[in-house]
């Protein structure tokens, strides 16, 4: 089939520093120039190139009609770029794109949106901004106002409207939205579990129409639910493409490694003091088996390595687990009270699968000695993400709420039968 | 016992794996847009300002809507902006000017005012459009050329509101009209170009370097002197005249009172004003347009 996006050899180049200051004054550039000029003459300084960024280069890619691509990868690596260029919002600095079908670009949700204006005005401009006929806006008005759940807030300015009532305003408009290509980046990143919920129901109906779908997100779980393609961005270059499951586990695994072990090697530099020093932390899986990346079913094994530099001392090692924002699940101490030889020790515990909800999770260690006395502590020692599994999603998108999430044996029985109808006689 | 139909718990719709393919689109054998680096000379695609005339059309009546909201005298400000002016301007220059020929100084310095403010305000509003509406430089795609366009568009409104109390002191001060009327559209035309094209440079020079932020005012208040607002044009010396028709304003506020009271057009000085109007319309646009393609990066 032919390629409804045509992207050929596209890159885009950045000049670091004088180009890119936010607030760059006429003065600046001036001095700016006058200095390249004068380090050009003395044929020193930085030149041009070692200034230049490169956020997205050689960029080739053929999207057909009706795919839903997803777009992964890690802040800075590009895909943000990628989609303000086919959103015509910056130009490449090389290469060529070709569209061949209207392009609808939801890179923000309520772009354009003015406080002082009411919700029904609102619809009407944010929709021509959008790229809506005035026509297409009047014909799909009532369906936004029912999507948006607005009721009697409909000539209310927006500014006095609940963020989560401008989110459902904003996304309702845009969700109706008729391009034959639509680009969405990081819609879900705000609003409520509820709203998400919303958003990627609405999305998926997009996409059945035909319509081919760009969409960026750190949502791993959206991402291969909505999409039939993975790109993986990394550094501004294509690492893979392909079938979602397959490239998104490879992305997962390179996000990993970098947070889940650390090791110091060499004993004067280590994190520690004078009386113990880290050697290696690390979380791994419990069970060899298990896949590459930790979902909530692995059992997970922390382990700890030490040195101990003061003869006899009672030391003990106590962790904290906390989740992304902080919020402490459990704490846990080994608890042994014996006297350790100075020497390099080794301490674990495992985490049993089916307790750890998805998302990331923090680790702190402390080392104590006497189980009182801390003698070293560090902070955020282990950052490791746990990643939901497919099979458990059932096609919900949010994150289930709370720190653990164990799978609980739920016991129902019938207590007593009764003819249908009967409820109200009881 | 009944069967309770399966589905999530949330009730979301099933991952969109399980629903049937799409059907085949007919794409166009051209595409719709190319994207690519742009080296054109002078481009103004028309063709593309016209596809977006709605979007011209909402935000032009964005910034009419938003401009008086929360303000207690609402679109009376512009009356009252030009009404001051001129009570001022009567109050220090009536004496000292003496060379409003026929038509009394209050009448004489708000037929200036009013095309003035109209032109000063669009100026400023339209310079700082773009750096103003950076959210949506950044995240969406239009031709930027509405976002000034818009600012000037706008005033207009502004001027119509204001021409209303130049017509009741017109009124008051008996004064007749004549065919030199028919000149005021044109005018007016030439002047919202001129106010387009200014803007229109500012706005993308702004974008980059704010001092433009800064310098727009004190530059829009010293063109005021040099505009023939505050003294008719024969106030200044015969030898030094020349200078005064490289100012299209000055033309233009003149060419304004001889239309509103009847008075002989100086030709030569409007012929000057419009020719270098369009040629710094041109150049305005030419500008705008490279500069355009590193709006999102620099803003």
């Amino acid at each position: 089939m032919r390629p409804i996006i045509h992207i050929e050899n596209v890159g885009k180049r950045y000049e670091l520093g004088r180009d890119r200051a936010a607030y760059a004054t006429l003065r600046e550039s001036l001095a700016a120039s006058f200095s390249d000029t004068v380090n050009r003459l003395l044929g020193r300084g930085e030149s041009a190139d070692s200034r230049a960024f490169w956020a997205l280069r050689g960029i080739d890619l053929n999207v057909t009609p009706g795919e839903r691509l997803g777009i992964v990868g890690v802040n800075g690596a590009g895909k943000s770029t990628l989609l303000k260029i086919l959103s015509r919002i910056t130009e490449p600095t090389e290469g060529r794109a070709r569209l061949y079908g209207r392009v609808g670009s939801l890179l923000e949700v309520g772009t354009g949106f003015h406080g002082e204006l009411t919700g029904r005005e609102n619809i009407y401009l944010n929709g021509a901004i959008l790229g809506m006929k005035h026509a297409e806006i009047a014909r799909n008005f009532d369906e936004i106002v029912a999507f948006a759940e607005l009721g009697r807030f409909l000539d209310t300015p927006v500014k006095r409207f609940s963020s989560g009532m401008y989110m459902r305003l904003a996304f309702a408009v845009a969700a109706h939205l008729q391009p034959e290509i639509l680009i969405v980046d990081e819609v879900l990143a705000v609003g409520d579990a509820a709203f998400q919920k919303k958003c990627l129901g609405k999305m998926s109906e997009v996409s059945q129409n035909g319509r081919t779908v760009i969409f960026v997100s750190h949502n791993m779980a959206a991402v291969q639910n909505l999409c039939s393609r993975v790109l993986w961005l990394a550094g501004g270059r294509i690492m893979r493409d392909g079938e979602p499951a397959r490239v998104i586990s490879e992305y997962l695994k390179t996000t990993l490694t970098t947070m889940s072990q650390q090791t110091w090697p060499d004993p004067t530099a280590a994190p520690g003091n004078d009386y113990v020093r880290l050697r290696r932390a690390a979380v791994v899986p419990a069970v060899a088996e298990f896949e590459d990346h930790f979902t909530v079913r692995t059992p997970l094994r922390v382990e700890f390595e030490y040195w101990n530099f003061i003869p006899g001392a009672a030391l003990d090692v106590a962790v904290a687990v906390r989740t992304e924002d902080g919020t402490p699940i459990f704490s846990t101490a080994s608890g042994s009270g014996q006297s350790f030889p100075t020497g390099l020790y080794r301490s674990s515990f495992e985490i049993p699968g089916d307790l750890l909800n998805d998302g990331v999770h923090r680790v702190d260690i402390y080392i104590r000695r006497n189980e009182r006395q801390v003698v070293y502590h560090l902070e955020d020692v282990l950052v490791f993400d746990v990643f939901d599994t497919a099979e458990e999603r059932r096609g919900f998108f949010g994150k289930q709420v709370g720190a653990v999430r164990p799978p609980l044996e739920w016991q129902t029985s019938l207590i007593e039968e009764t003819v249908a109808g009967s409820a109200r006689s009881l | 016992m009944t069967s309770i139909p399966e589905e999530s718990p949330r009730g979301l719709p099933p991952p969109v794996d399980l629903l049937p393919a799409p059907p085949d689109a007919n794409l166009p054998d051209e595409p719709l847009v190319v994207i690519e680096q742009r080296n054109a000379w002078f481009s103004i695609d028309l063709a593309e300002l016209w596809r977006n005339r709605e979007l011209l059309y909402f935000l032009t009546w964005r910034d009419i809507k938003i401009r008086y909201k929360q303000t207690v005298l609402g679109a009376a400000w512009a009356l009252l902006q030009p009404a001051f002016m001129m009570l001022i301007f009567t109050l220090v220059f009536s004496r000292l000017a003496g060379a409003s020929g026929d038509v009394p100084y209050p009448l004489f310095a708000l037929a200036g005012l009013v095309p003035w403010t109209f032109f000063a305000n669009s100026v400023s509003n339209s310079g700082n459009s773009l750096v103003n509406n950076v959210h949506l430089v950044t995240k969406i795609y239009f031709p930027r050329l509405i976002m000034p366009a818009a600012s000037v568009l706008a005033g207009l409104l502004d001027l119509a509101f204001a021409s209303v109390l130049l017509a009741g002191m017109m009124l008051y001060y008996g004064v007749h009209i004549s065919s030199h009327i028919l000149m005021l559209p044109l005018l007016v035309g030439l002047m919202t170009l001129c106010a387009l094209a200014t803007g229109m440079w500012m706005s993308a020079l702004n974008v980059k370097y704010r001092d433009v932020r800064f310098a727009l005012p004190f530059v829009v208040q010293l063109w005021l002197f040099a505009s023939s607002v505050v003294v008719p044009s024969t106030v200044v010396p015969e030898r030094l005249r020349w200078l005064l028709n490289l100012n299209p304003m000055s033309a233009i506020v003149e060419g304004c009172r001889a239309a509103l009271f009847s008075t002989p057009f100086h030709w030569k000085a409007i012929g000057i004003a419009t020719a270098l109007t369009m040629a710094g319309f041109v150049v305005a646009a030419h500008f705008f347009k490279q500069t355009e393609r590193s709006f999102a990066d620099v803003i």
